[in-house]
């Protein structure tokens, strides 16, 4: 019997198993490619189909991925490796068994440091493993229960996947969100993902609920304790945002059941992202026995030379703090600029050509805000960073006004797709040549006797509603301090 | 045909040259042949037509040869008799009412009834040198990995090699030659010249035995029949009479080998056999209702009785409980029989033992007895389990019964085998 317990005396403990989509031109273990395709069962040969007489070998493409994440979260990585055979039968699976890794993975014992407001964790992983892709099923008509057929796609199918998965080391929903986003700049930055493919990241959680007493100090709670509590683990969840929902709500629904003196049961649970609840799997599954033995296709992988062969890029954090020292960023700014890879190498770029400041302001404020409002991504832009670097050119040779440049070229840019230098010819904001704008300024004077008279009469204000009568006549073409000193001329004269 | 060898008669024409042109070489049927079905010797199969070659299939294509059909077998090559094919047993064509020997029956009753040149069986505890030895034809099982098995239908893919069958050991040598080397498609292959050898087997099919020490495993006559062991000795006698030595020798570990080799084969089997759903080929369950009952009535039709008695006792032998009690028991065996094998090797340069301990049983005499036919495995199922090369060559002259001598070697030691066995046949 569960003891009736006060909501504070309660603390959440969660683990993850996060499937991961490497980015490899060819499956695992075989030729074809990993690109989508539209139409279903065409990216597929013999092998993934899992044909009589089809064998597989290993991609290396895969390895070497996995190595990277392997150093990347500062992991063990073996002498050998092996991969196994999980078997269970399932209509996705065309061998009705799935290659994996499973005594001896290519990386044990790693970890991974995130921010949760503003405090450093450390997350342990336990281990991470490359395994193959199923298939995928649509279900026609209904769900896996009610459809009327369902049709296999086998596309998918052959996938190189990395599951990592972590120690029970998360006290909140917030620091799974957390680790996942930092876990996808990583492996962003390992150019091993790609955030933006469909189910390219696929969570599984574990969470439980435990006296609070049993966390030590450290953090680190007894494994006994841990065994002791019921736990439920959560699937179908598919990226850090969900995550910290389907996590909130299930510790929540937990804590309830505990308060009110029930047992949490040991089960399954499917997030539901659209009702934004998790709901019982039901099926009472019992212990599966996969039949693990070791895949005889394949020979043991002598890895421990490639690990001091491979090289990895000079990861986030690294990153961040060098962007603060060598160009005098705002933790802020630096924070920004390195979200991403791409953010991080094109800010370096324009860096280079122009001027550290400047660059942070247009790609970290301007680029960046414009493309949050439009719920765009970097990636939305990849193609056109010569536009925009041509843009920063416009500001910086002062051809046109930042507020321009801003306000009209950049958003332009985004919601038109023109190139700058159309969107300056086509609106007329080339700065303004000066006989115009003091045309405008005498123009100005003559139409506004009564601000004239309120300037010489000492209203300073004045200027400024002058200042603004000279910009809408020049379309906003002209510099505000340039008018603002020639109207000064013009009314003391 | 009388003795029924073929499942399909067809014929895959090779290219004009090569090595192999103007010759004939029939193919066991679980080897994979673009466009022409390959059935496994099963129900389940029986309409499957692969779309794709297997690396032996364009090898021997590219070496010229004509493929003049797909032998029969013992269901997924599980047997010794080639009786559980579901295709109807092959009559033994130098010994007619008698069993051709298994699971390669057909391939080698078609080099033995002259059917043609050559074959190519596989070899998984003894499918093509059992054959060979009932059918008086040579045989040879390869180091595990000089032959690509891309295209080869898994039975117990740890184990098995695709290997030839010929009248002399030196054409079954010819044929090694074009099978041989490495293959991208299969990541187990190695290529012999990094162990020591070549690849010009045939040439050393030159009889030379001056010299050659043979080392004999007591444990490997002890149960054989006294026929048997007679033909055995007097081919030694012959050997020796040429200038050869022999010394007995113990492998304590071989007492093991067909349990061990039975619970790793089994093992493997039933998750290579696991593809056989009814979903994308083969016998299909439906498509209606639940598909786990779909698949099961797929299997439930589509396999022979000794499939599904190896299916389930090799499911039984991986599972959570037994998995330490059996599988990796056999494991440690394989481990130690591989041991005993490279400590006798290095005091002979080949092993002598009969092929089978029994001459060919009669026609439906051992399908009620399943542990009859498993014990026959006794002095083949070792050499698998060492990955080590075997060959089997046809010796005595007695015409009623034919009897085999197995030789066995070093890994990547085929040249070693041909020589000696070249001496014989
Ligand atoms: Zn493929």
């Amino acid at each position: 019997m569960a003891q009736v317990q006060e909501r504070s005396d309660l603390a959440v403990v969660i683990g993850l198993e996060v499937h991961v989509q490497l980015e490899t031109e060819t499956k695992i273990f075989c030729g074809c490619s990993t690109e989508p395709a539209a139409e279903p069962n065409t990216r597929t040969c013999p092998v993934c189909l899992g044909l009589p007489g089809a064998l597989p070998v290993l991609n290396e493409g895969a390895v070497e991925a996995a190595v990277k994440v392997g150093k990347a979260i500062d992991a063990d990585i073996p002498e050998t490796t092996e991969f196994h055979r999980k078997n269970y039968y399932y209509p996705d699976l065309p061998k009705n068994f799935q290659i994996t890794q499973y005594d001896s993975p290519i990386c044990q014992d790693g970890e991974l440091e995130c921010t949760v407001e503003g405090e450093r964790r450390t997350i342990g992983i336990e281990r991470a493993h490359l395994e193959e892709d199923p298939g995928s099923l649509a279900h026609q008509g209904g769900s896996i229960d009610t459809a009327e057929y369902t049709l296999v796609d086998y596309n998918r199918a052959g996938t190189p996947l990395m599951e990592i998965v972590t120690e029970p080391d998360f006290r909140g929903a917030a620091e799974v969100r957390a680790f996942l986003a930092k876990l996808e700049e990583v492996l962003e930055y390992l150019g091993v993902f790609d955030p933006e493919r469909d189910g390219s990241l696929r969570i599984d959680a574990n969470l439980s609920v435990v006296d609070a007493d049993e966390i030590g100090a450290d953090g680190e709670i007894d494994e006994a304790v841990l065994e002791g509590a019921n736990r439920t683990e959560v699937k179908n969840i598919s990226s850090h945002k969900g995550a910290e929902k389907a996590l909130a709500y299930e510790a929540q629904r937990q804590k309830n059941a505990v308060e009110r003196g029930r047992e949490v049961e040991q089960e399954t649970r499917h997030w539901d992202e659209s009702r934004g609840i998790t709901v019982s799997m039901r099926s009472k599954e019992e212990e599966k026995d996969y039949r693990y033995f070791r895949e005889a296709d394949i020979p043991p992988l002598q890895v421990s030379d490639w690990k001091e062969e491979i090289e990895i890029p000079e990861l986030p954090d690294a990153r961040r703090e060098r962007f603060q020292s060598e160009y005098g960023l705002s933790e802020e700014a630096a924070d920004k600029l390195t979200s991403t890879k791409q953010v991080a190498d094109f800010y370096e770029s324009v860096a280079e050509a122009f001027d550290p400041d400047l660059a942070a302001t247009w790609v970290a404020d301007e680029l960046l805000g414009e493309l949050n409002y439009r719920d765009m991504a970097i990636t939305d832009i990849e193609e056109r960073f010569d536009e925009v670097e041509r843009l920063i050119e416009l500001v910086d040779d002062e051809e046109i006004t930042v507020k321009n440049a801003r306000e009209t070229v950049l958003r332009s840019m985004l919601d038109d797709g023109d190139d700058p230098d159309t969107i300056v010819d086509r609106e007329g904001l080339g700065k303004t040549s000066g006989d115009e704008v003091q045309a405008a300024v005498e123009e100005a004077i003559e139409e506004n006797p009564d601000a004239v008279e309120d300037y010489h009469s000492g209203e300073d204000g004045a200027i400024n509603f002058l200042v603004g009568q000279v910009m809408q006549k020049t379309g906003g073409s002209a510099d505000p301090g340039d008018v603002n000193g020639l109207l000064r001329e013009a009314l003391e004269e | 045909m009388s003795e029924n060898i073929y499942i399909t008669e067809t014929t895959i024409e090779g290219d004009e040259d090569g090595p192999l042109a103007g010759r004939t070489v029939a193919v066991k049927d679980n080897i994979s042949t673009e466009g022409v079905r390959t059935t496994c010797g099963s129900a389940m199969l029986e309409e499957y037509v692969p779309p794709y070659d297997g690396t032996v299939i364009e090898r021997l294509k590219a070496a010229g040869a004509t493929i003049p059909g797909k032998t029969n077998m013992d269901e997924f090559g599980m047997g010794t008799t080639t009786e559980t094919s579901a295709f109807g047993s092959t009559d033994n064509p130098a010994a007619p009412g008698h069993v051709p020997g298994g699971s390669s029956g057909g391939s080698a009753a078609a080099v033995a009834a002259g059917e043609a040149d050559l074959a190519l069986g596989t070899d998984t505890g003894g499918s093509v040198r059992c054959p060979a030895a009932f059918c008086g034809v040579v045989g040879i099982k390869p180091t595990y990995g000089l032959v690509s098995r891309y295209g080869l239908i898994a039975y117990a893919n740890s184990l098995e090699q695709i290997g030839p069958l010929a009248p002399s050991v030196e054409e079954a040598a010819e044929l090694l030659e074009v099978i041989a080397g490495p293959d991208e498609r299969d990541g187990t292959t190695r290529d012999a010249t990094d162990h020591g050898s070549d690849y010009e087997y045939a040439e050393a099919a030159d009889g030379d035995v001056d010299g050659l020490e043979i080392g004999v495993p007591t444990e490997l006559l002890d149960g054989a029949d006294d026929r048997v062991v007679d033909q055995f000795w007097n081919a030694i006698d012959d050997l020796e009479a040429r200038g050869a030595s022999y010394h007995e020798v113990s492998l304590p570990s071989l007492e093991h080998a067909v349990e061990a080799y039975y619970v790793i084969a089994m093992s493997e089997a039933s998750s290579n056999l696991a593809r056989f759903d009814g979903v994308r080929y083969g016998t299909s369950g439906g498509y209606d209702g639940n598909w786990n009952e779909a698949f099961a009535a797929a299997r439930e039709e589509g396999f022979g009785e000794e499939v599904k008695r190896r299916i389930l006792l090799g499911t039984y032998a991986l599972s959570a409980g037994y998995h330490d009690k059996y599988y990796k028991k056999a494991q440690d065996a394989r481990a130690w029989i591989q041991q005993d094998f490279d400590e006798a090797l290095s005091e002979a340069d080949v092993l002598a033992s009969p092929t089978m301990p029994v001459t060919p049983f009669e026609l439906g005499e051992s399908l009620d007895d399943p542990m009859k036919m498993y014990l026959a495995d006794a002095n083949t199922t070792p050499v698998n389990l060492a990955n080590l090369p075997a060959i089997s060559v046809p010796v005595g002259d007695d015409p009623g019964l034919p009897v085999g001598l197995q030789l066995v070697g070093p890994a990547f030691g085929e040249k070693r085998l041909i020589r000696a066995g070249s001496a014989l046949a």
